[in-house]
């Protein structure tokens, strides 16, 4: 439970006792169950809809969140999973492979943090090595290949701070699939479900459109790396999150998201089905939209999208 | 015999050197382009200075000179944007943290882009990612050989999402440049490191690391806290970097210039029959040498890195 939901649990609870209560009891209680639903349904909104950025980051960051694995359940059929970048080994971080979405077939890929603690240690807490990218990068080829659309999705605090991943060139796996990314003939939705941290995250998110869900953060540094840097103080996190405008009513008022997936009242944790039921038509809205236009098209509404985003004064260009 | 700075930065004749403190003669630091005689330490360079290393005299013409930084997010953190980006102006004479243009390298011309570490760690914002895929978008265009010289601690963060997006700007663009077969030759110095590693500095045709950079993608402290571990002698230096496969060749600073003339002219000759560059600077401006050039331009932002040097020196000792 988080902070800001003590009062939401504390009602939930009464509710229940009252329900409970009028089960087993003659006394009619409907009146007095009514009225509680009612506060409760009326707090709910009150809370959620004047959420804080870091009350969305922690959130996102809730333990019974739906990571990649669970949304690949809830919205795709017939998931064959795949491994290994074919140069050094597979990284549990990044799960990928074909699936089903609806009729057509598609390439999935995202970073996985994992639940249990023992699945959390096995994908490092869903930060991917150099060899994690390169798999995410050798299986977008292959959709290339065959013709197969690509989504994946983003869930990661950042890309695996450790000796081997810089021996093994961890800046270099990142760009070289920006670069890639940005030239993939099939169309590439990008869902940030959870937690976008800096390239390790945007490895993944060079797309033709880039979705969110609605307590998704998504920024150039964590909040707390921010708070570390500008105030010494990582429990400053807050405040940084409130600067760096890192949600995704931020981020899409900037033009950096081109849409925002709702969550259920609550955050994804509290209804899992309800919250990938929305993403789902939403990557089905997407992939029409992109295949209506022809692959040079694409390609050029893609460059051209990257290329947009900045903000910058130039009283004089130079004239070319 | 004059002056002896306390902080170790050669001004006047002679200076004890920050990095191995041997004495070293004024004439002989510039004319070895900021690199100690003795020990080989590669002092900073600004950016201009860069470029007079790399390009023949008078010859370099400034590109979307006139650009500058908005505050998209009215970051505020502890300090505004606005201030921050006021006092590197101040401290630089530039108005971002790159410089980019044309000119002629050997009589080649080239494309090329430098960045300056004093302007707010050479971060990378929207002026830096605008400015760099400008001069990749131009050097596809002229058929011109691009050169990107990278001295950055990092994405800026002040600018939020709209900085990290400028790592896949420039890379989008570097690979419309590379459907072009235009060569590029990435350059890098200390220090390249963070999300700006991940980007335009690592998909280059060939990487010529500075002796002593620092090179990566995570902080080393990062890394240390989070491992609870000790790091290899000269993690993250350009020679880690050499030997772990990640650059083609370390290359002292005197020495750059002719080793990609010596590149171009082999990619040029496989390029026969391919359009070739279109790109004329027009009259060459004379000026003085470069050594004289650094000489008059002795700035107090070199000074302050003294403390700066002392960190590097002990990281390539292994300290
Ligand atoms: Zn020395």
């Amino acid at each position: 439970m988080l902070d800001f939901e003590k009062h939401i649990e504390d009602m939930e609870k009464r509710l229940d006792e009252l329900k409970r209560l009028s089960a087993g009891s003659k006394e009619d209680l409907s009146l007095e169950i009514d009225e509680l639903e009612r506060q409760l349904a009326e707090h709910k909104t009150k809370v959620y809809s004047q959420l804080t950025p870091w009350q969305r980051v922690q959130i996102a960051r809730h333990p019974d969140r739906p990571q990649t694995r669970d949304f690949i359940e809830m919205i795709f059929h017939d998931f064959i999973e795949l491994h290994g970048d074919r140069l050094y080994g597979d990284d549990a971080a990044i799960v990928g492979g074909p699936a089903f979405l609806d009729g057509r077939a598609v390439m999935v890929i995202g970073q996985h943090k994992g639940h249990t603690t023992r699945e959390r240690v096995t994908c490092n807490f869903g930060s991917p090595h150099p060899e994690g990218y390169r798999k995410a990068l050798r299986l977008m080829k292959l959709a290339e290949k065959f013709n197969l659309p690509v989504i994946t999705f983003i869930d990661t605090q950042g890309a695996y701070p450790g000796v081997g991943a810089e021996e093994r060139g961890q800046a270099w796996a990142i760009a070289d699939n920006l670069m890639r990314m940005s030239q993939l003939r099939v169309p590439i939705v990008a869902v940030n479900i959870a937690e976008g941290g800096s390239g390790g995250a945007l490895a993944l998110g060079v797309a033709d459109r880039l979705l969110m869900l609605e307590n998704a953060w998504y920024s150039v540094i964590s909040p707390e790396g921010c708070a570390s840097i500008l105030y010494k103080d990582a429990a400053k996190a807050p405040e940084a999150a409130e600067s760096l405008k890192m949600t995704a009513d931020a981020l899409y008022k900037n033009g950096i998201v081109d849409e925002v997936v709702p969550e259920p009242v609550g955050g994804a944790h509290r209804a899992p089905n309800a919250t990938a039921e929305n993403l789902h038509a939403a990557l089905n809205r997407a992939l029409e939209e992109i295949s209506a236009s022809p692959v040079g098209t694409m390609l050029d509404l893609r460059y051209a999208k990257l290329r947009a985003i900045g903000a910058f004064e130039e009283p004089q260009p130079t004239p070319q | 015999m004059s002056i002896n700075t306390k902080k170790g930065i050669p001004e006047g004749i002679w200076s004890k050197c920050a990095a191995c403190g041997e004495v070293i003669f004024q004439k002989e630091f510039f004319a070895g382009y900021k690199v100690c005689p003795g020990c080989s330490f590669h002092y900073p360079l600004s950016a201009h200075e860069r470029l007079d290393t790399l390009l023949d005299m008078g010859t370099f013409r400034e590109l979307d000179a006139n650009m500058t930084s908005a505050n998209p997010l009215a970051f505020v953190g502890n300090k505004p944007y606005e201030e921050s980006l006021e006092a590197s102006v101040a401290n630089t004479g530039l108005k971002e943290a790159v410089v980019t243009g044309y000119g002629k390298l050997n009589a080649r011309t080239v494309v090329i882009a430098v960045m300056d570490f004093r302007f707010i760690g050479g971060s990378m914002g929207s002026v830096v990612g605008e400015k760099i895929t400008r001069a990749i978008e131009y050097a596809a265009k002229k058929h011109a050989p691009l050169i990107i010289v990278a001295a950055s601690g990092g994405a800026r963060m002040q600018e939020g999402m709209f900085s990290l997006a400028q790592m896949a700007k420039t890379s989008a663009a570097l690979g419309k440049l590379a459907d072009k077969h235009v060569p590029y030759i990435s350059i890098m110095t200390h220090p390249t490191t963070g999300g700006v590693t991940a980007s335009f500095p690592a998909l280059a045709d060939i990487i010529i690391a500075e002796p002593g950079a620092l090179i990566g993608f995570t902080g080393a402290r990062v890394i240390e806290d989070t491992l609870k571990e000790k790091l290899p002698d000269g993690f993250q230096t350009a020679e880690f970097m050499l030997e772990h496969g990640m650059v083609d060749m370390v290359v002292e600073r005197k020495e750059i210039k002719g080793e990609i003339a010596a590149l171009l002219d082999m990619f040029q000759m496989g390029a026969a029959g391919r359009p070739q560059a279109t790109l004329s600077v027009g009259d060459i401006v004379p000026g003085a040498d470069v050594a004289r050039k650094m000489q008059k331009s002795m700035q107090t932002g070199v000074k302050k890195s003294a403390k700066n040097i002392k960190t590097q020196v002990k990281r390539l000792q292994g300290k």
